[in-house]
């Protein structure tokens, strides 16, 4: 029974997600795309975060570096769009950065751990910022092609064609995310959340496992930043920067640690309000910290949780 | 020579303002395991309202008083308001917090003192240079050494010979006994985590006149600090001291040879010290 309910709900966010477009003007359409990619980079942090326990304050550097992998390719290498190179580049430069850094990271854990990753991505944005001949400095790499898909009558310079472009994506990374915390390996995950030293005792390599973790975290994070930059058409150091990280967090948070579709209703939510007050006020920060803190004071447990006891009270 | 003299200056006078900042985060992290992501913004609106004070009154003293004072107030208050009853033992509901309150210190700074860089006057008595050798170094900057020693002096004393060092480090061993033999906990970590804002916001003052005041210099200077923290290891002091005058000196030298890539050197300093001791060169984990 459960099973069947669950799938009914996927079909019909899916069939929603379809048929968005058709009902919605172009520019909520374009938001919505930037909703779909910023829930595949919060859905990767809620691997890290939700399914191995990692406390992650630097994952914006596997979106970041994708990101800026594909601009440098795209910009100073082919001078145009080449799709499948630079989706490649992209998604393994964010799981080469995963695997360098957690080579050096995963023997820490905790607060410790959080304050590594945060220097570590820091680290990235400082050289994306001061790297002026590579990366343009803090004016960023404009004039990003999309990518030329005319072969499937695909016209990525329009928002409907380029929001199923992204969605095509979303669905593909999510059910692939799906899959990996479902199987064998993920249920090892949770059992490293939830006591390290008897996953030890039974047998398992804990670090490797964390770090296979990590790296898979990194690479879809890396898929986020490569929808992202073809959104954009743009790149900046702020890519890197620990306001996304902790934004990403806050959208996992928000969503609910540890249910994976929940961070993508994070995303959702913060994508939009992020919209509309950034509308109204050049403050929007102020409101953004304001509504972070109450969030956390009001809803430490994230929604999707608050919507699945209400469904299981009714 | 001259140039190796000079930067060396240079990197323990930045060393000693970065142990300012990195001997809260420290004792906040490693004592009350509290993450504390406003440490940068104390330290930037602690400068900027010593900034202020300075352009009012032209008293240097009465700036460094102002900004550690009122920085030292908002720690109580972000401490007993936000941080101690419900988050005192989760660290991401912690963290997020006090982010909170980076972005919104951050758009208050920006919104009363503007976008444009500000820098504090020098205090008139420390404005002229001497000659060690063949270099020149300006008076202000042997001063904030000697404050920093005077700092440095004044926590180890504190932390190993008085009585109230004393509780604070029974406090961090077993909290609990601590408490069951009559101590106030709750007083002594509000202590502790307000003398950290205070160290803040006295660095802010002190580093106006040389490193300035600007938008993102927050972010900035909480990731220096945090670097420091890592190399050091959480809750140790020799280890904030130690990691502070080397993040200083690579800064200095950094900066000055290899301008573009200087981040990294810093970035390296951090990998060569975990891949040799995890937990940081004094960390006791």
């Amino acid at each position: 029974m459960k099973d069947r309910k669950s799938i009914l709900r996927i079909a019909t966010v899916l069939v929603l997600l379809c048929l968005a477009p058709l009902f919605l003007p172009s520019y909520y359409t374009g938001l919505l795309t930037l909703i779909l990619i910023y829930a595949i980079f919060a859905m990767s942090l809620d691997i890290l975060q939700g399914y191995t326990g990692l406390a992650s304050l630097g994952h914006a550097a596997f979106l970041g570096t994708a990101a800026y992998i594909v601009a440098i390719i795209n910009v100073k290498v082919f001078h145009g769009p080449h799709f499948a190179i630079e989706l490649l580049a992209g998604v393994l430069s964010a799981g080469i950065v995963a695997a360098i850094v957690g080579l050096i990271v995963l023997r820490n854990t905790g607060t410790y751990l959080l304050m590594i990753l945060l220097a570590s991505s820091m680290m990235l944005w400082g050289i994306a910022f001061k790297w002026r001949s590579l990366t343009g400095g803090d004016d960023g790499l404009p004039g990003i092609a999309r990518p030329n898909l005319a072969f499937m009558h695909w016209n990525l310079h329009n928002t409907t064609d380029f929001y199923f472009f992204v969605l095509l994506f979303f669905v593909i990374a999510a059910l692939l995310m799906y899959l990996v915390v479902r199987s064998s390996f993920g249920h090892t995950l949770l059992g490293i959340r939830e006591s390290e030293t008897r996953m030890t005792a039974l047998g398992y390599n804990v670090w490797l496992q964390k770090y296979i973790a990590f790296i898979v975290s990194g690479i879809f994070a890396g898929l986020a930043g490569v929808m992202l930059v073809y959104y954009n058409g743009f790149v900046s150091p702020s890519e890197l920067h620990l306001v996304t990280s902790a934004e990403v967090l806050m959208m996992v948070i928000l969503g609910g640690v540890g249910t994976l579709f929940g961070p993508a209703i994070g995303a959702g939510i913060i994508i939009l309000i992020k919209n509309f007050v950034s509308a109204y006020t050049e403050h929007w920060m102020i409101i953004l910290g304001a509504l972070y803190m109450a969030t956390i004071m009001l809803a430490p447990r994230g929604v999707y949780r608050l919507f699945k006891r209400s469904e299981k009270r009714g | 020579m001259a140039f190796v003299l000079t930067q060396t200056i240079n990197g323990i006078v930045f060393g000693m303002l970065l142990f300012l900042l990195a001997a809260g985060l420290t004792l906040m992290l490693g004592t009350m395991r509290i993450v504390n992501l406003a440490h940068g913004s104390f330290y930037l609106l602690g400068g900027y309202i010593g900034y202020t004070v300075a352009q009012r009154t032209h008293n240097f003293l009465l700036a460094c008083l102002a900004g550690l004072l009122s920085i030292a107030i908002l720690g109580v208050l972000t401490y007993k308001t936000v941080l101690e009853k419900r988050f005192a033992k989760e660290t991401l509901a912690q963290v997020l917090l006090t982010f909170g309150m980076l972005l919104i210190i951050s758009d208050v700074c920006r919104w009363i003192w503007g976008g444009n860089p500000l820098a504090i006057p020098k205090p008139e008595m420390l404005q002229g240079t001497i000659y060690l050798g063949s270099i020149v170094v300006p008076l202000y900057r042997l001063a904030v050494i000697i404050i920093g020693v005077v700092i440095l002096l004044f926590l180890w004393w504190f932390q190993e010979k008085t009585k109230y060092g004393a509780i604070v480090r029974a406090g961090v061993d077993d909290a609990e006994m601590a408490q069951g033999i009559g101590i106030n906990i709750s007083l002594v970590k509000t202590l502790v985590f307000s003398m950290g804002a205070l160290l803040a916001g006295l660095a802010g003052v002190i580093g106006g006149p040389f490193v300035g005041l600007s938008v993102g210099l927050d972010i900035e200077i909480l990731l220096l600090a945090i670097v420091v923290v890592i190399i050091g290891g959480m809750g140790s002091l020799r280890g904030a001291l130690v990691g502070a005058l080397l993040i200083g000196l690579i800064d200095s030298f950094g900066k000055s040879l290899l301008p573009e890539l200087s981040i990294f050197t810093l970035f390296a300093a951090m990998v060569v010290v975990l891949a040799l001791k995890p937990s940081g060169l004094f960390g006791t984990r």
